[in-house]
């Protein structure tokens, strides 16, 4: 069975990110799943249980001060070697600002076609992607090339499947273009406990009428409760109340949780375009026209000041 | 400092949109604007002139129509425009656009090269680092800071833990966010200005490149169908009658979500 490529993400601390095991999960449908690991010494060896017992039969591991301490441009040289080599029936990579980044330099230097924002690829080759704020759902294929797409976190659930993988490093040939854009510091600004915002399976998310930064604690405490990450409307986060990385929509993030929670959000389609995916979706909102209740499968027409703390009480009562 | 920013126009995100009968993005009767993005690419130009000075030109690459929205460009200040136009482009990949960008961009000696770092119709967030690519200079992407020190560019870009600094030396291609600063409105003279600023089209063959590498010839996907998603149909919505607070949660338990 031919390889399928995993392009592995996972934070500095090295556990492994949902998605990939999503990747894994999916690329065991296609061919035999080898992880490729990009990232300081040390990387694949930390990530290699975890790789292994969602069905990784190999990993590559590029590492080293090279490729950890430029942007994206030697992992898409790597790859794009490793691709020559091993002749791989495609190559998955997360839909994230990096893994797409590095799809689009592999599919300049091999000339091959891409797929972005996947959420379904069948062994003909054949992806699903949700375009124009999931207003429209398109399949679409690769026509020059093998499939190189980047999924989307949350299209599937990870199941594991255990193999034993070998560790083979990666010999790295890079050119001056490669080593141009040098990351001279990393600053971590925030790690609470809450998952990350696109791989969380239940978002709570605030707009404009929370009212206030303070007021998000609201926010914060029933995402909590759930076992969720918080999210904003752009305008709560024009207007301060919560940090830009938060935002959901047309210029957010885009989230496909099990279940969201809209609260004090009208539902504009530019806010719909980074949640309309979600499983399950409940509101709540005092404007009883509001256009969120249109795709609300639960609403509530009701101040989310009275609401959400009742909410929460009962919440606790109940665990 | 000779800066050019890429601009592309895009079916306005505010309405309803669509794919056209040959899977292409429907342009036609769709509201069409700036991507939103690349505002803050053109602001971002205009400040490195106002401080460093050099000229700031306008890339596109689109239909005819496109026009409108290279005047309104150059209507908040560029003293430019280069509309790359022909008709074999209809149906181009991103690999191809990347190819005709490349190609554009080869004659225009820039020594910064900013673009938005996602439009609003593919939402690829790939052009930045294809063109790069292409053109052996670095690529400072996701950019929510930009600053320039003589030909030093310096960017903090987010990640989802912080973000980093990342630094390259000119000739570089920068993308940003519209974290990076706000987009000023075009005054009523630069609206008259625009209307008498230099727009050199460049068709494919002035850039050396050939009719079948691009369009849907060239193309290296292909969409093979598309549909509208059946809309969302609204659920139960119940008003707050003092217990609506605990009877979301009987809904969410009902659903296993409690
Ligand atoms: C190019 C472009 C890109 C955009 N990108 C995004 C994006 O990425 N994400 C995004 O979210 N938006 C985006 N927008 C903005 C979008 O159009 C809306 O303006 C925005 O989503 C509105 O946010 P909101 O729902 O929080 O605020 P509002 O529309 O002001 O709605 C607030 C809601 O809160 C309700 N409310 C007020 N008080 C209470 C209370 N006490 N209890 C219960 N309910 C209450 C009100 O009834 C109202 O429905 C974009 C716009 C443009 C033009
Ligand atoms: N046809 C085009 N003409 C000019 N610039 C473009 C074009 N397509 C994409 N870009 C630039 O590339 C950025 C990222 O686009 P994309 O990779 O398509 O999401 C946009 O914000 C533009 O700055």
């Amino acid at each position: 069975m031919a390889e399928v490529l995993v392009l592995v993400e996972a934070t500095r601390d090295f556990a492994v990110k949902k998605v990939t095991l999503e990747l894994l999960t999916l690329a065991r449908t296609l061919g035999s799943p080898s992880a490729v690991v990009f990232g300081a010494d040390g990387a694949a060896a930390a990530l290699a249980d975890k790789l292994g017992e969602y069905g990784a039969e190999k990993i590559y591991a590029g590492e080293g001060a090279e490729i950890d301490g430029h942007l994206v441009a030697p992992k898409a040289t790597a790859l794009a070697d490793l691709v020559k080599r091993v002749q791989p029936a495609a190559v998955l990579l997360p839909s994230t600002q990096e893994g797409k980044e590095i799809a689009g330099r592999l599919a300049v230097k091999l000339d091959n076609g891409l797929l972005t924002d996947v959420v379904e690829l069948t062994a003909d080759g054949i992806a699903t992607q949700p375009a124009f704020a999931g207003q429209v759902v398109v399949k679409s294929k690769v026509t020059r090339g093998i499939p190189i797409a980047t999924v989307r976190p949350n299209s599937l659930t990870p199941t594991p499947a255990a193999a034993s993988p070998q560790v083979e490093a990666l010999e790295i040939a890079l050119t001056p273009a490669d080593t141009l854009a040098k990351v001279v510091d990393r600053v971590v600004e925030q790690k609470g406990s809450r998952p990350e915002l696109t791989e969380a399976s239940v978002v709570v998310s605030g707009g404009r009428g929370v009212g206030s930064g303070d007021n998000f604690k609201l926010v914060e405490e029933l995402a909590d409760l759930l076992g969720g990450a918080v999210g904003a409307s752009r305008a709560a986060v024009d207007s301060g109340f919560y940090p830009h990385q938060f935002q959901v929509g047309q210029t957010g993030k885009t989230v496909s949780p099990q279940l969201y929670i809209a609260l004090g959000i009208s539902g504009a389609i530019q806010h719909r375009a980074g949640m309309q995916t979600s499983k399950t979706i409940v509101a709540v909102n005092k404007d009883a026209e509001a256009p969120i209740f249109e795709l609300a499968d639960y609403g509530v027409v009701g101040d989310l000041f009275k609401v959400v703390p009742q909410a929460a009480e009962e919440i606790r009562k109940r665990k | 400092m000779n800066i050019v920013v890429l601009v592309k126009q895009v079916p306005d995100s505010g309405s309803e949109r669509n794919l056209a009968g040959d899977n292409t993005v429907e342009r036609q009767s769709a509201n069409n604007v700036i991507n939103e993005m690349d505002e803050y690419a053109i602001e971002e130009a205009l400040k490195i002139q106002e401080a460093h000075g050099g000229e700031v030109t306008i890339l596109t690459m689109g239909p005819e129509r496109a026009t409108e929205s290279i005047r309104k460009a150059l209507s908040m200040g560029p003293d430019k425009a280069v509309h790359v136009l022909d008709d074999a482009l209809h149906g181009s990949c991103a690999v191809a656009t990347s190819k005709v960008l490349a190609a554009a961009l080869g004659t225009l000696n820039a020594d910064l090269i900013i673009a938005g770092a996602e439009s609003t119709d593919g939402r690829v967030q790939v052009l930045p680092h294809m063109i790069a690519e292409r053109l052996g200079v670095a690529a400072l992407t996701g950019a929510r800071k930009l600053t320039v020190d003589g030909g030093t560019l310096t960017i903090e870009r987010q990640t989802e833990e912080g973000y980093e600094v990342v630094t390259a030396a000119t000739p570089a291609v920068v993308s940003v966010w519209d974290t990076i600063n706000e987009p000023r409105y075009p005054s009523f003279k630069g609206i008259m200005a625009a209307k008498k600023k230099p727009v050199q089209t460049l068709a494919l063959a002035d850039l050396g490149v050939d009719a079948g590498e691009v369009g849907f010839a060239g193309a290296s996907s292909e969409v093979v169908e598309h549909a509208k998603r059946p809309a969302r149909s609204g659920g139960q919505k119940v008003a707050d009658d003092g217990n609506g607070g605990v009877a979301l949660v009987e809904f969410l338990s009902s659903e296993k979500f409690v």
